[in-house]
């Protein structure tokens, strides 16, 4: 398989994002980013089921809007990494910051590290693996998908949740308002274990509560006097 | 948007060259903040009980032609003050061993427009309308030296674009904050603060949080007190980057909406916006980085 390697201390990051768009379909070469020094936008748009490895630190929305590529971050990723991905991978080695996943349709993005605050905001049907604890906000809104927290989550985790499930492994500082534990069910650790295992985490889907939503914010009730 | 830098160097071979290492930290930043930039540099203090003022002349009619001679033989004439004069550009730090509020009254009094941009004894203050690289360059900020330093790339939000509202701000004496974000209570911090003889020099929300915290600790707060008085009384996004003779502090609003990453390593403690500020510094890619946590106090000590 080909592999090319792009050194970002003497290319453009545009011409690489260029190349990256310009393979044909169902290219599935392997392409090596080095020196991206928190370069934002590193290998955003792509389509093909390439694989990106980023070697070093990323700045905002790496791998965002993917398409059916594997992006890795040989590092950490800086603000909306992932951010509305529609399938493929994003991998981030280290640490991610605010808004990681925020709003992606599909794929997986798995975080070795924490992430920041708002992981998985108004996500629509992606999945997102965090190997570490996430920050306050996170999963606000997320309609579809499921997200797995393998550490701690910060405070109002799943607030104003619709249909994505929320699994968490350590402690939540406070729920958001209309999200709740529920009791794991044979589904929930079939599919908790086929997330697992896709990430390469090692943990015990047992060792998971499961969160979703009350659904008690679907309807307006005029009784409960704006306190939820 | 704003951009925030710091550097503390823990080697002390590395003071010499904690200019040349910030320069392109600040350069980084940029597109962050290309209208205006600044930065306060920590040195080593002044003997016995000398103190300097960093002064602006660039919103006088004389610009950068000031006649800067002209007032240290009007401070000698009209005060009897022996004071040393360093000129670069339309910025000079005046050094003298009198009570400083003697030196400001006189100052205001007969140059109004000139402005005073910090008091103390070791710190050094430059902030001027410009690109980064254009400020760098006009204060010749690579062969500045120290043990840390607080800079800032402005994009104005809050108010106008001009020198005096451009980042650092000071408030008493070797104190300095830059902020990446806007306050929400600005005016009601102001108005709890006027009644304390409390003066501000602009209408920037910055000032009003950096006149909040120096209160606090001229009323005898530590630092980490009046840090936690901050996030009680200042409502807003912020990360807010401070400087002391002996300390960098940093916290971020309980949204972090404003972004900050560290990079630490056994030399250095270096703070940026954006990683991509902090990529080029030596030992980089072993450094421990991290972001900091909101509404948490990171405070390192030179």
């Amino acid at each position: 398989m080909e592999r090319i390697t792009f050194d970002l201390a003497s290319t453009p990051l545009r011409e690489v994002n260029g190349y990256l768009h310009r393979l044909p379909g169902g290219d599935q070469s392997h392409v090596d980013v080095k020196n991206p020094d928190g370069a934002h936008n590193i290998a955003v748009g792509l389509d093909q089921p390439v694989t990106v490895e980023i070697h070093g630190h990323a700045g905002y929305y790496a791998g965002g809007m993917n398409k059916q590529a594997s992006v890795i971050v040989h590092g950490s990723a800086g603000t909306g990494v992932a951010e509305n991905m529609m399938s493929g991978k994003v991998h981030v080695k280290g640490f991610a910051s605010n808004g990681a996943g925020a709003t992606a349709h599909g794929g997986l993005l798995v975080i070795d590290g924490d992430a920041g605050l708002r992981c998985g905001i108004s996500l629509k049907g992606g999945d997102i693996v965090v190997g570490g604890s996430v920050g306050s906000f996170s999963a606000f809104m997320a309609q579809a998908g499921r997200m797995v927290i393998c550490g701690d989550a910060g405070d109002a985790l799943g607030d104003s949740l619709y249909e994505a499930v929320i699994y968490l492994r350590g402690e939540a500082k406070s729920l958001g308002a209309d999200a709740r534990f529920e009791p794991m069910t044979d589904a929930d650790l079939k599919t908790l274990g086929d997330l697992l295992a896709a990430s390469g985490m090692d943990h015990d889907p047992k060792s998971f509560k499961r969160i979703a939503s009350s659904r008690s914010l679907y309807h307006w009730n005029a009784d409960a006097n704006q306190e939820y | 948007m704003c951009g925030i830098v710091g550097l503390l160097v823990k080697t002390p071979a590395l003071k010499q060259q904690l200019g040349q290492l910030m320069v392109p930290m600040l350069i980084g930043m940029t597109e962050r903040g290309p209208d205006s930039a600044g930065l306060a540099v920590f040195g080593e203090p002044l003997e016995g009980s000398a103190r300097k003022l960093s002064l602006y002349s660039g919103l006088t009619d004389d610009g950068a032609d000031f006649n800067w001679h002209g007032l240290t033989h009007a401070l000698k004439e009209h005060l009897s003050v022996d004071a040393q004069i360093e000129v670069k550009h339309n910025h000079a730090v005046l050094t003298f061993d009198v009570s400083p509020d003697m030196i400001k009254k006189w100052l205001r009094e007969h140059h109004p427009r000139l402005h005073i941009l910090s008091t103390g004894q070791t710190i050094d203050l430059y902030k001027d309308i410009g690109t980064p690289t254009q400020v760098a360059e006009r204060y010749g900020f690579a062969s500045l030296t120290g043990s840390h330093l607080v800079g800032h790339t402005r994009m104005a939000t809050e108010s106008a674009v001009t020198p005096d509202r451009a980042h650092p701000f000071t408030a008493g004496e070797d104190f300095c904050l830059v902020h990446n974000g806007s306050l929400s209570n600005p005016y009601g911090v102001r108005r709890k603060l006027e009644p304390f003889g409390i003066h501000f020099d602009t209408d920037n929300d910055t000032e009003a949080a950096c006149r909040f915290l120096e209160w606090r600790l001229r009323e005898g707060d530590d630092l980490e007190t009046a840090l936690q008085k901050g996030f009680e009384e200042l409502d807003g996004f912020y990360t807010f980057l401070m400087g002391t003779p002996d300390k960098l502090a940093l916290i971020r609003d309980p949204f972090a909406c404003k972004p900050a990453v560290v990079a630490e390593t056994d030399d250095y403690v270096a703070i940026a916006s954006e990683f991509r500020s902090l990529a080029h510094l030596p030992g980089v890619k072993h450094a421990k980085v991290f972001e900091p946590a909101p509404e948490e106090m990171y405070v390192w000590n030179a």
